[in-house]
């Protein structure tokens, strides 16, 4: 028996969302008494495969001429390399979705995304996912022998746990049925989904030409982007910064909203945020009955001395 | 050219959420239902191709008969047909086999699911049918044009976007930016009235389809202690909690 983890790279590299796949994959390993096998597709370097000893993957396959934005030829990858796994684990990656439905039909293992709990016991096994889009936290039983959990980003730790790692390298091809025509990668920029802060903004900038103050104090923190739906709706913004119930659900570390008002399918989005902070000049703002922290004020007075604030706290 | 759109009834945006059964099922009493956004964006893309290449949409839904309303919905804002599976949704597997049952007797040359349900947020649906069916699957794609034999598309990776052709048929798990939300269309009269003469036909599930997982219970979130209001002439009060106290920077 094993546990196999999938290792998703990215630019030949290995993001923190994976990181904590794989520790999630080795403290599972721990309540089964087995070791973590991951299994990584596409060009990667060596280094970064012999990283993943040091969170606890006792083996490492590599399959360099996988392309890893083919769902199907990874899935038949992973059913290759399954074994005698009980638990396959992924980071809730819009990637990994792909193969972990696929492999999930392949093996009639039974699927549970948004994963925010531990496994705690080795049989009649249950899980705890994120639901209604943030508004509440469902108990899933898996009625399968084997399992497939997808985890929520930014949700578990990285720990430090060395193993003397075992790395293969696989030459296999697969033909694949897509044809990447082009990508366009958000270079030096955090994605959203994994950010530890992200600075949100709203309406309440009055016009897209005021990002400046934003993208400022998301630089100075290491922060992602983020903002409202009616700003993503207005072109103010791209799409793919839209957080809320029809947008990305996010869990980082910090949220500062900026003048957003707060509605219901914004939280929904939100609210599993460990600190949320809301800056907005309407008092009655529905966000600061959700918020940890509050600032009744205008953004363009608040946002320029925040910026300061935390420039400060950086050079001290 | 034959499009099948998958449709989620779920309530609405705006609904509180509250639970029965000592919390082990959804309460849907006093709950609006509407189309899962993510479908709608995907059922608008549906009609507007039916516009351009003479297409024929069909919705399906997996559920029982207190769908009926959200899919003459559909059917008044454009779509052919609608199909209903006569099965309570119970996990994605299930829900995603009765499609797939359906496809296989059926074939389609597009099938556009949403990238999620804003319900039960599995998002995995598509691919079991992807993977059933025996058919490409791009998911949370973000734009798509066709000619009737191949698609071009971009979809959303994590931390970027990517493009790809693909041959059809292929299912895709759609979201906004296949259509914009200024794009997205309110049944009029006329597409109401002519909505309750188009066919709805049940079906019966399929009696050897298995469900892999089960709900057990449902939580809500704690609840947050409270906000704590800062001036805004102390900003660095603020940034000194977060520092300190808070410790997430």
């Amino acid at each position: 028996m094993s546990i196999l983890v999938y290792a998703e790279s990215w630019e030949g590299k290995f993001r923190k969302n994976t990181l904590e796949a794989i520790s999630y994959a080795k403290q599972t390993s721990n309540i089964f008494q087995t070791d973590v096998k991951a299994v990584t597709c596409g060009k990667i370097d060596d280094i970064e495969l012999d990283r993943l000893g040091e969170f606890g993957a006792k083996k490492v396959i590599s399959y360099p001429n996988i392309i890893k934005s083919d769902g199907k030829a990874v899935a038949s990858i992973l059913q290759q390399e399954v074994e005698d796994a009980q638990i396959i684990i992924f980071s809730n990656t819009f990637n990994a979705k792909i193969i972990a439905s696929r492999i999930s039909s392949k093996l009639k293992a039974g699927l549970v995304t948004n994963v925010i709990s531990y496994i705690t016991n080795s049989s009649d096994i249950c899980i705890k996912k994120q639901s209604f889009s943030s508004k509440a936290i469902e108990t899933v039983r898996l009625k399968s022998n084997i399992g497939v959990l997808a985890i929520s980003p930014n949700s578990f730790e990285i720990k430090n746990d060395s193993v003397d790692v075992e790395i293969e390298v696989k030459d296999q091809e697969i033909d694949s049925e897509i044809i990447i025509l082009g990508k366009d990668i958000n270079k030096g920029k955090i994605s959203l989904s994994e950010a530890e802060v992200v600075v949100s903004a709203g309406r309440g900038l009055k016009a897209p030409e005021n990002w400046g103050m934003i993208e400022e104090l998301a630089d100075t923190l290491g922060a992602a982007t983020a903002c409202s739906k009616p700003v993503s709706d207005m072109g103010w913004r791209p799409h793919s910064e839209h957080v809320g119930q029809t947008g990305k659900a996010i869990a980082p570390n910090l949220y500062i909203a900026i003048g957003i008002s707060g509605a219901i399918q914004h939280l929904a989005g939100i609210n599993s945020s460990k600190v949320m902070v809301a800056i907005n000049t309407d008092p009655e703002a529905p966000f600061f009955k959700a918020a940890d922290y509050g600032i009744i004020g205008d953004a363009f007075e608040v946002v320029p001395k925040l910026i300061e604030e935390f420039k400060n706290l950086k050079d001290n | 050219m034959k499009i099948l759109v998958c449709i989620s009834s779920v309530p609405d945006t705006t609904s509180k959420i509250n639970f029965t059964d000592n919390n082990s099922k959804f309460d849907a009493d006093g709950i609006q239902f509407v189309i899962n956004p993510y479908d709608e964006f995907g059922l608008t893309k549906a009609i507007i191709l039916k516009e351009q290449l003479q297409a024929i949409v069909t919705v399906i839904t997996v559920g029982d008969s207190s769908v009926e309303p959200v899919m003459r919905k559909a059917l008044a804002i454009g779509a052919d047909n609608a199909i209903r599976v006569n099965l309570k949704a119970e996990d994605s597997y299930s829900t995603a086999k009765e499609i797939s049952n359906y496809i296989k007797e059926n074939p389609f040359d597009l099938i556009i699911a949403g990238k999620e349900s804003s319900d039960y947020n599995g998002g995995v649906v598509p691919g079991i049918i992807a993977d059933i069916v025996g058919i490409p699957f791009a998911n949370a794609c973000n734009g798509l044009s066709t000619d009737g034999s191949s698609a071009e598309l971009s979809r959303e990776i994590d931390g970027g976007i990517e493009t790809l052709k693909i041959n059809l048929p292929l299912i895709i798990g759609g979201q906004k930016g296949l259509v914009e939300e200024s794009e997205l269309r309110i049944p009029n009269m006329r597409g109401i009235m002519t909505a309750r003469s188009k066919p709805l036909e049940v079906i019966e599930p399929n009696e050897t389809t298995t469900t892999l997982t089960e709900s057990i219970l449902f939580e809500k979130p704690a609840q947050k202690k409270g906000c704590k209001m800062i001036s805004s002439d102390n900003v660095s009060e603020l940034v000194n909690d977060l520092h300190n106290v808070a410790k997430v920077i």
